[in-house]
């Protein structure tokens, strides 16, 4: 085709509306925008907000799969939960497992970077050591802690090295829990050491110095300045945890199935189990309106929060 | 820092390193024990005997390669389709104006927002309708498009709002429209946000197990950490030696690849952590 070919098809076209009048470059610019957004938009909508308020229309419902129906039963699922003796014991161990492990995994955390952030040799070495657990697959982890955790795992033969004759670890009603935390701590802690670490090599040495000059110890240092220093990172990692915490599954899955009794069942465990093992999808369906409303409610809390805790917002 | 207190930092990271190493380095040498020594007491920290048989038997209970090529490839579309989806929406959330920016980049955040376990029992029911279960079309979809996505356009607008505005100009200028400019500038300057959110998005993939279980039942169709758990007798007890060979083939490639690019792996993390 040649120039002179375009410019007879330009002239073809209506004179009262010129294309290039209409395709002024902020219009260009949005339909461009509009369509860059648009796999992730139609994502959201498709696999997040509908989702989302099927929830609440399937919480109404009793739905059977091999038939494929559906039947309203109105307020019942709603009523079946407030009955259902196994909620107060399900929820605490999941108000336990969160607690556990977000209070370990921050303490740890933290230390593990301040230990890091010292002028020390080999600080690289360890800091891939601690994160190493990260990139082991999570399964394959869970698997080997279930192996190490026997009866006559590798925990208790290093106990027994040192004279002390350990407990079967998962199926004790309190190490069962402690078990499952430790094995999550131990997995993830290294993202928030990351995180805690690049705070801390953000707050500003001449804080410390002057600190020191008036005559601070290590101790009040750290919580006079280095806390309030990192704590919008102290936020950010805890509500990252929090829901992380909430999310759990795979580990007691493969670690306890949810027991001995309910002593590790979570709530995400108890709506796989009902929904899924159960189909009692309706039900399951119910319990994940409530997860949503525990999610919602914490998030809530810590954003309220952050006033009190948090010394700057960067 | 005095000699004693180096030498007391070393101490207490050395014993703190202990449950981060010992499993995983229990895990690579008891899969090369004889089933014996794997409850051998005192334990053998160094296997003195090797056994390689179980690593066969990983593949005659179960079709292991298939499941392997399942996670690999299932893993690699998730993170290609992922970078792709995030990168557009980060840019476009970022540097272009468009009428409803605001209320659109809300709704998209909502993700960030629900975990996935509030919305299993719908996308069950939804892809059981479309007659999509038992095939791996949840597993890919829904992390490229829903809420795991989410995270990675948030990261990568993030970065993109840091850019420069004279680069942008400068390119149109020289005549490259808006998708140009993307593709041209802006896109080969965000290669340490796509890192990272490459890293996260393969990693999330390959460690999905509340997913494939729901929606997967044939064995030739799961993924590695569902199959993982399949290595058990008739009486439902796990055949240890086998599932430590398993889990040794899963781990340890990916460990070894990350470890030796943990440099740029956890600079990239915290930077992007931080800007988060």
């Amino acid at each position: 085709m040649t120039a002179t070919d375009l410019r007879e098809g330009t002239a073809a076209r209506p004179a009262t509306r010129p294309p290039r009048a209409f395709w002024t470059i902020p219009r260009r610019d949005a339909l461009v925008g509009y369509l860059m957004i648009s796999p992730q938009l139609a994502g959201s909508v498709l696999f997040v907000l509908l989702p989302l308020g099927l929830v609440g229309y399937y919480s109404l419902q009793e739905w059977n799969v091999l038939a494929g129906t559906f039947e309203f039963v109105g307020g019942e699922n709603y009523a079946k939960l407030l009955a259902d003796p196994n909620l107060g014991q399900v929820l605490t161990s999941t108000a336990l497992f969160s607690a556990g492990l977000v209070v370990l995994n921050l303490a740890l955390a933290l230390t593990l970077a301040v230990l890091l952030d010292q002028k020390l040799r080999g600080t690289t070495f360890f800091r891939t050591l601690f994160f190493s657990p990260v990139l082991v697959s999570l399964v394959a982890w869970t698997i080997v802690w279930q192996f190490l955790l026997q009866q006559d795992g590798g925990v208790n033969g290093l106990l027994g090295l040192a004279g002390v004759d350990g407990p079967n670890w998962l199926r004790g009603e309190s190490t069962a829990l402690l078990s499952v935390v430790v094995v999550q701590v131990v997995k993830n802690v290294g993202l928030n050491m990351v995180l805690f670490l690049a705070a801390l090599q953000g707050v500003p040495r001449q804080l410390y110095e002057a600190a020191q000059l008036d005559g601070a110890g290590a101790w009040t240092r750290f919580l006079r300045i280095t806390v309030p220093q990192i704590s919008p990172t102290i936020l950010l990692t805890s509500i990252i945890t929090v829901v992380g915490s909430l999310q759990v599954f795979a580990q007691i899955a493969v670690l306890t199935q949810g027991g001995p009794g309910l002593s590790t069942t979570v709530l995400v465990y108890y709506l796989y189990q009902q929904a899924f093992q159960f189909r009692h999808l309706g039900y399951g369906a119910t319990l994940s309106v409530l997860l949503f409303l525990i999610v919602a409610a914490l998030t809530l809390l810590q954003w309220r929060l952050r006033r009190k805790w948090v010394f700057h917002e960067s | 820092m005095s000699r004693r207190v180096k030498l007391a930092l070393y101490a207490v990271l050395s014993a703190l390193c202990v449950p981060f190493v010992f499993p995983t380095w229990w895990m690579v040498t008891s899969s090369v024990k004889p089933i014996s020594d794997i409850f051998a007491f005192p334990p053998a920290l160094v296997p003195t005997r090797f056994d390689f048989s179980t690593y066969a038997r990983v593949f005659e209970l179960q079709p292991f390669g298939q499941q392997y090529l399942n996670s690999l490839y299932i893993a690699a579309v998730v993170t290609a389709g992922t970078m792709a989806v995030a990168a557009m929406a980060g840019y476009a959330f970022a540097r272009i104006r468009f009428p409803g920016q605001n209320v659109l980049f809300l709704v998209v955040l909502v993700g960030l927002l629900i975990p996935s376990e509030v919305t299993i029992v719908p996308l069950f029911q939804l892809f059981h309708t479309a007659g999509l279960t038992d095939t791996h079309w949840p597993l890919i979809l829904v992390p490229i498009l829903g809420a795991p996505s989410v995270l990675a356009t948030f990261i990568m607008r993030q970065f993109f709002i840091t850019l420069p505005g004279e680069l942008e100009e400068a390119a149109r200028v020289d005549g490259l429209g808006r998708f140009g400019t993307f593709c041209r500038v802006a896109l080969p300057l965000a290669r340490p946000a796509l890192g990272a959110v490459a890293i996260f998005t393969f990693l999330h993939s390959w460690n999905l197990y509340l997913e494939p279980i729901v929606f997967l039942s044939t064995p030739s169709k799961f993924t590695l950490p569902q199959a993982l758990t399949q290595f058990v007798d008739a009486y439902g007890s796990p055949l240890w030696n086998v599932q430590l060979s398993a889990a040794t083939m899963t781990a340890l490639p990916i460990l070894v690849v990350f470890v030796l690019a943990q440099r740029q792996f956890i600079e990239g993390l915290a930077h992007t952590g931080l800007k988060g």
